[in-house]
């Protein structure tokens, strides 16, 4: 992938270094520079164009102050002004009307049934009777889908599955809810592309049938440059209520949300970031905009780090680092958590700073596999004290696992680094994991 | 605007096939070219105001930054050579430096489902991120395959998504095919190793596997893919002979990270790419294709099986690129 903004910004900024003042002369390879950035973000061109004119005003004549790297000083103003269009603060979803009736929509594949499992999750938690309705009549086994979905997440479904009238289902749905007690209504309705207007005139029926307290226009966060006419072809026909992002899990900078922010100016209100039900979350704009950039996403690392690794595990491994007494046992335990938390190469990219430098790195995962061989292959005596370790131990350990002496002799040396670092820091107090995974 | 305007004028399916694609494409056939158009209206030469406006061009296909400066840069060269390079010759040049940015198919080129060459049974392997249109391209594949008289088997793989199978089942059904299903929450890999084992016992001319989407940066998810693949290896050595990535016209930069990351999982060897009706650009296919190597196969037009196409790339330039085309 590109490498990212703040890379490119330390590069086209180096002249300007010692110059004092930001003036038009010295950014404007560098307003291009961070056109480019965000182009590559998925961000829209034209979109890109008048951010970056708004940056350059607010850069215009700021001071460069000696500890700031200009690079970073503008960084910092094009990550503010991104969380500014992004939207401020957060916007709830209203659950107005008796039913509530909330509509879904968006193209193929953007994740609106997935999106409708979950949000009827997080209805219930809110202590809402939801009601999630097929209204995709065209999709094969899309009902099913749903109704697969609404069992998992304990929700109940409305489906006909003879009736291939989307508005007529919609409408006897809302009955249904009136006459059972549910008190939202969640439509979910089948992908359409905007240039087909008959399928954008059903949509435009449903919604004129059930008169909606809120249409979600759901996207996938993937989407390149089309993010916005598509999002303002739907807002003509439907002038949706707030925006859907999915699949946030992926590594996606994600741009098509500032294109889609800039276009329609309706406000993003869920994000969905996994295969779960629960893998839904409210927009944190600020978090949006550190991806964008690139800049290093620190609260997603230390959040996925919380949810992954055993808090349990972590307080035995500081207590046994605080006795000194830190082992190969321990040390297989750590690989595995860092294992269990993903791609090695998206954690460490995670940091900020690191993004940059490790783009061209091939970071291989299969490393920490030949350091598991090499532990597995000792004896538990061996792995608790390492001293043991002869020449003709190491020789057996080298074989059974398939590596050389060497090899070997450089897990070694490195194990012995980290308990002299661990042994440094016993003092301080450090709450366990290897070094800078948690503070 | 859609970098994929095209209609296969040469195209040998059926008659009025290239009619259709073209009305699947009304709206955005004359996309590149109209702007293109537009940019260069009042000069007799390029210079740097139009090469700008190229730039805006593409890079609103998605086209990406590095491969759209790539093409501009040569256009550069070629203006610095050659002192002058008017209008009229402008079309050509560029249809020649996409066209070498993109590799030719790879065989068997199954333009006409025919399968001409191909071993037998010849084992298609689907993969993809979530909503791509997977399991919808492998239902137009094998309504294509059988409206061949191909002998199809299907193998429902996709055994996490909530109905997925279901879906696959609908699509055998509207197409004769056969199917392989262990229900939900199977082994994947077992699914595509009996699909294959029956491919071969039965005689079946294909074997499609269908897979659950997946992001690519789920390390898990990507070694599952690299398994199948493997456990398909045990029982016919050479499949899957086409591993087929689907990228969603829509996509935008990160299609570049899918096809890093499903290439090394699974030696992906061509694209579909789906949902190029409609205001679909696709443009990153351009810089895909190029940076790794992967030909565009397949081409999704509209709902219908039949809205299916082989990809044909000189076809496809020549849409894009001739002035006639553009105007008919």
């Amino acid at each position: 992938m590109f490498d990212n903004l703040q890379h490119k910004l330390d590069k086209a900024l180096k002249s300007l270094k010692g110059q004092g003042r930001i003036n038009d002369l010295n950014v404007a390879d560098t307003v291009k520079e961070i056109r480019r950035a965000l182009i590559s973000a998925d961000v829209h061109f034209k979109v890109a164009k008048d951010f970056t004119d708004k940056v350059l005003e607010d850069a215009r004549g700021q001071n460069v102050i000696r500890s700031v790297s200009p690079g970073q000083l503008l960084t910092k103003i094009v990550h503010d002004n991104l969380v500014d269009i992004l939207g401020g603060q957060k916007s709830d979803i209203h659950l107005s009307g008796s039913p509530a009736v909330i509509l879904i929509a968006g193209l193929q594949g953007s994740g609106k049934t997935t999106f409708t499992g979950k949000l009827g999750r997080w209805l219930k938690a809110q202590g809402r009777n939801p009601l999630l309705v097929a209204a995709d009549v065209y999709r094969p086994a899309a009902r099913e889908q749903l109704k697969v979905l609404g069992s998992a997440v304990e929700a109940a479904v409305y489906s006909e599955d003879q009736n291939q009238n989307a508005v007529q289902i919609a409408e006897n749905a809302i009955k249904y809810a009136k006459a059972n007690n549910y008190n939202v209504v969640v439509i979910d309705t089948a992908g359409r592309l905007t240039v087909d207007k008959a399928m954008m005139d059903e949509i435009a029926a449903v919604k004129k049938a059930v008169n909606p307290a809120e249409i979600l226009f759901v996207v996938d966060s993937m989407t390149g440059q089309d993010a916005v006419n598509t999002a303002k072809a739907f807002h003509d026909v439907l002038n949706f209520t707030g925006v859907v992002l999915t699949k946030l899990d992926g590594d996606t900078r994600g741009g098509a949300a500032l294109s889609i922010k800039s276009v329609v100016q309706k406000p993003i209100k869920f994000v969905s970031t996994g295969e779960k039900p629960d893998a839904l979350d409210v927009f944190y704009p600020d978090r949006m905009a550190g991806r964008i950039l690139g800049m290093g996403d620190v609260v997603s690392l230390v959040e996925r780090a919380q949810a992954t690794i055993d808090a349990e595990e972590a307080e035995k491994l500081s207590r046994k680092i605080a006795r000194n007494n830190f082992d190969f046992e321990d040390f297989l335990a750590q690989l595995q958590q860092i294992k269990k938390m993903g791609n090695v190469k998206d954690l460490l990219g995670m940091l900020p700073g690191v993004g940059s430098q490790i783009k061209d790195l091939d970071v291989d995962d299969k490393a920490f596999k030949g350091i598991e061989a090499l532990i597995q292959s000792m004896t538990p005596q061996e792995r608790t004290r390492p001293e043991l370790l002869n020449a003709s131990r190491k020789q057996r350990i080298a074989a059974g696992s398939g590596s050389t002496v060497q090899e070997l002799n450089k897990l070694l040396t490195q194990f012995n680094q980290m308990r002299q670092m661990m042994k440094m820091m016993k003092n301080k107090r450090f709450p366990g994991m290897m070094p800078g995974m948690k503070r | 605007m859609a970098i994929f305007n095209f209609f296969s004028k040469k195209n040998p399916d059926s008659g009025n096939e290239p009619a259709e694609t073209r009305q699947g494409l009304e709206k955005t056939r004359t996309g590149f070219f109209e702007k293109l158009g537009r940019a260069l209206l009042g000069k007799s030469t390029v210079d740097a105001a139009f090469l700008d406006e190229l730039e805006e061009i593409l890079l609103t296909s998605d086209v990406g930054v590095e491969t759209t400066v790539e093409i501009i840069q040569r256009l550069e060269q070629r203006v610095a050579r050659d002192k002058y390079i008017d209008k009229s010759s402008l079309p050509a040049f560029l249809a020649e430096e996409v066209a070498a940015l993109m590799p030719d198919p790879m065989a068997p080129v199954n333009s006409d489902f025919s399968l001409a060459g191909a071993p037998k049974p010849y084992v298609i392997l689907v993969v993809g991120v979530n909503g791509v249109g997977k399991t919808t391209t492998i239902g137009k594949l094998a309504a294509r395959f059988a409206a061949e008289g191909k002998k199809v088997v299907l193998g429902a793989a996709d055994t996490f998504r909530a109905a997925a199978v279901d879906q696959l089942t609908i699509w055998k059904e509207r197409t004769g095919a056969e199917i392989v299903s262990m229900g939900m929450n199977a082994d994947p890999a077992s699914v595509a190793f009996e699909t294959v084992k029956k491919g071969l016992e039965s005689g079946a001319d294909v074997v499609i596997i269908d897979t659950a989407g997946r992001l690519h940066n789920k390390v898990g998810l990507m070694n599952e893919l690299a398994k199948i693949r493997r456990v398909i290896q045990k029982f016919m050595e050479q499949a899957p002979h086409e591993v087929l990535l689907v990228i969603d016209a829509t996509t935008g930069q990160n299609a570049y990270e899918q096809a890093r990351e499903f290439t090394q999982a699974t030696q992906v060897n061509a694209l579909a790419v789906t949902k190029l009706d409609g205001t679909a650009r696709g443009g990153v296919v351009i810089g895909v294709s190029h940076t790794f190597g992967l030909p565009v196969k397949y081409i999704g037009l509209g709902e219908k099986a039949a809205d299916l196409k082989p990809f044909h790339k000189a076809d496809f330039l020549d849409a894009i690129f001739n002035h006639e085309n553009q105007k008919s």
